[in-house]
């Protein structure tokens, strides 16, 4: 190699060098992590607002599937691989891991964003002592969706606030199993996101929780007994066959399908028991609270899929940025503008809810948003619990317990077991998880 | 003939390949091994120390594992079974002049091709649905209350799901077997007044031996993972949940690598075993 073509190569590599740091300290590239729900996929088509108002800021999009997303995620967060600057989480994910101090705190973000606008009960579920770790970007709870015909039918009328009696009166009434209508659908497939969301959150309107102070499991106590012996009540009676399989999906089928009087699940059910296209009930759907047994509780949950920026991110302020936008007013006004009021994120601000024309695009927008506020993820059950979380307890080993006790509680509704027997398998086995985990 | 310097350039060109492959195979076994002697928690900080054979311990102790080892078997046993039997079978048919014979053949090695996660949801919606599913309408028809398939006769479900599709791999291989099988023999056979079943058993069923080992080691191989159809159906509840459903559990849903891995090393002690236990006992046929 001649001096020249020596010269030559490094004048090169220093242009080259410069370059990309020129082209660095001009632009931040994002990497976020989401699940590939319909509002998180509008979000990337709408993210041109976002890159005009920043264009110092790109953005690359890695779109999973739910349960590939949580492992991804975990995996990075966990061994602080720094892959994504974003992470969409649910609120089992946020108390957990900003307790571990693996997120960045988010109570600095500009004062347009307006915090204070955010639901209570969302604000309470992804705050770990006095911070908040996660904005929210969409919300749901759970309540009662019921076919009004039917209960006209049989001449009875849904409270806006049911207790459970009122739901095994009215479940009683409409079911006719010769024609195929049972009086109520219910999670019965094993899963912590499954069966044991819906039952969690029914033992909370019984007086039941998952652990006392001490952390001691409870499934020893007659509230749980009489959560599980009623539930199993229910189903067997008015429930639909081969219910130990149903899960989310399943219920919503058989309810768009005409099969099920009742259905209590997700808020966001709402929105596809109404629509005309998918529904054979749509124009007969009415909502009502989840019950109660006057103690207190409703038997409802509540989750969010929410924005969060882990500790390892190198681009903080960028990311920050970011959450502040997908999580503004603006951002809503911007769906509403492009898709219409009835395909804004829902539930995580009160401003929202105060829209007119949100709230008349939305039939069910006032019981969505009495459901959530009275789900309390700081003092989910009667008596007083040391975790945070309505339908789930926020400790790394839940998930792993609750798909079992979630199997037991299955076998009971399959008729393989009483409703005794699994609970005193459940109580032996989460004790056994919760020892080993040094409880 | 090769020289000594031209065996070692042989030898220095192929072990690049040699390196990667068992690499490939050794570094995730040898992490495998490494986890299970540690106490690794990632929602816990990570790495909290080794901890010797406790995660052994608990494991095989566990009120999971001999019901998860069972599982498995029955499963295994269950879907060799069929399809071995109905192989045999199905290709004995298939081996008959008949008119449309390449469609139909297509047409039984079809369910080869279609993912194990697809052919479960088939199932579990299109067919085993107490409401819905196929059976339930044919059980009504006849005046039967319709069976809840996944959680009544659960086991029993999964073997037919997963047969379903094992079944097509089993004909092929026992169909090419059939097809160099010796005509004349069996015509001799008949000539002499064999009756139709002797000549089954004592010329084409000895004829098969070979091809039906093949099929029983290998799809023993592959049924002892078997993971997707359990996932999306039963989800591992009413009693089948196998030995690599509750290695997944541990380590994904429980977080606990260590405890995960440790099951991990026992899955594979039990494959060697059964795959040793199969060689012994059926493996001699393809010394022949």
């Amino acid at each position: 190699m001649t001096i020249k073509t020596a010269f030559c190569a490094a004048s090169a590599l220093a242009l080259a060098t410069a370059g990309g740091a020129f082209a660095d300290s001009h632009t931040t590239t994002l990497t976020i992590a989401t699940v590939n729900n319909g509002d998180m996929v509008r979000m990337q088509g709408l993210t041109e607002d976002f890159t005009a108002k920043n264009p110092d800021i790109a953005l690359e999009w890695v779109t999973l599937e739910e349960n590939v997303l949580r492992q991804r995620v975990t995996q990075d967060i966990a061994a602080n691989g720094g892959q994504f600057d974003v992470m969409t989480i649910g609120t089992y994910e946020v108390p957990i891991w900003g307790a571990q101090d693996w997120l960045v705190s988010l109570n600095d973000l500009p004062a347009e964003w307006d915090a204070d606008d955010i639901l209570p009960a969302m604000r309470g579920g992804l705050t770990v002592d006095g911070e908040l770790y996660a904005a929210p970007f969409y919300g749901e709870s759970s309540m009662v969706m019921y076919r009004k015909d039917l209960m006209e039918a049989a001449g009875m009328e849904m409270p806006d606030a049911p207790t459970w009696d009122d739901i095994k009166a009215a479940a009683e009434a409409m079911t006719d199993k010769d024609a195929e209508v049972y009086g109520i659908c219910l999670r019965g497939k094993a899963g912590w996101g499954e069966n044991m969301a819906f039952l969690s959150a029914m033992a909370n309107s019984y007086g039941a929780r998952w652990f006392d102070e001490e952390w001691k499991p409870q499934f020893d106590t007659d509230a749980w007994n009489a959560t599980l012996t009623d539930y199993l009540e229910l189903m067997n009676n008015y429930g639909p066959p081969g219910a130990s399989t149903n899960g989310f999906n399943e219920n919503l089928s058989l309810f768009q399908q005409g099969k099920c009087g009742m259905w209590i699940d997700a808020t966001v059910a709402a929105s596809f028991v109404t629509n005309p296209q998918d529904s054979t009930v749509a124009d007969q759907v009415g909502f009502a609270l989840a019950p109660d047994n006057g103690l207190g509780k409703r038997g409802n949950w509540l989750w969010a899929w929410s924005l969060a920026i882990p500790a390892g991110s190198d681009s903080v302020d960028a990311a920050k940025k970011f959450v502040a936008w997908a999580t503004s007013k603006e951002y809503t006004a911007l769906v509403a503008e492009n898709e219409g009021w009835a395909n804004v994120p829902p539930g995580t601000r009160t401003s929202l809810y105060e829209n007119e024309a949100y709230t008349s695009a939305a039939p069910f927008a006032e019981m969505t948003l009495n459901s959530i506020n009275s789900a309390d993820p700081k003092n989910p059950a009667v008596d007083p619990v040391p975790y945070t979380g309505v339908q789930f307890v926020a400790i790394p080993e839940f998930a792993g317990i609750a798909t079992q006790v979630g199997q037991e509680f299955s076998a009971a509704l399959a008729g393989q077991q009483t409703a005794e027997e699994a609970l005193e398998k459940a109580q032996a086995l989460t004790t056994d998880e919760m020892e080993a985990a040094g409880y | 003939m090769a020289t000594k310097a031209s065996r070692s350039a042989a030898r220095l060109m192929m072990a690049p390949a040699v390196v990667l492959l068992l690499g490939w195979m050794l570094v995730p076994l040898c992490m495998t091994l490494y986890f299970s002697f540690k106490k690794y928690l990632p929602l816990r900080g990570g790495d909290l120390g080794w901890v010797g054979f406790d995660n052994y311990v608990r494991f095989f102790s566990s009120s999971a594992f001999w019901p998860s080892v069972q599982a498995t078997l029955v499963i295994v046993g269950g879907v060799l079974a069929i399809t071995v039997v109905f192989g045999i079978l199905l290709a004995i048919l298939l081996d008959q002049p008949m008119w449309g014979q390449g469609i139909v053949r297509i047409l039984v090695i079809a369910p080869f091709f279609v993912m194990p996660t697809v052919s479960a949801l088939v199932w579990k919606n299109m067919f085993m649905d107490p409401v819905n599913g196929l059976f339930a309408h044919l059980w009504k028809f006849f005046g039967a209350t319709p069976v809840e398939w996944l959680s009544q006769a659960s086991m029993t479900s999964l073997i037919i799901i997963v047969a379903w599709q094992w079944l097509p791999f089993a004909t092929l291989i026992l169909l090419t077997a059939i097809q160099s099988l010796d005509s004349e023999q069996l015509e001799a056979a008949e000539m002499d007044g064999a009756p139709a079943l002797s000549r089954f058993g004592y010329i084409t069923l000895p004829h098969l031996s070979r091809a039906i080992t093949v099929v029983v080691l290998i799809q023993t191989i592959f049924l002892l993972s078997i993971f997707a159809e359990i996932f999306v159906t039963t989800q591992g509840s009413f009693g089948t949940r196998t030995l690599t459903y509750l290695v997944y559990q541990r380590v994904l849903e429980s977080q606990n690598v260590g405890l995960g891995s440790a099951g991990g090393i026992f899955a594979v002690i039990l494959a060697n075993i059964i795959a040793i236990f199969l060689m012994r006992i059926v493996g001699k046929n393809l010394d022949a």
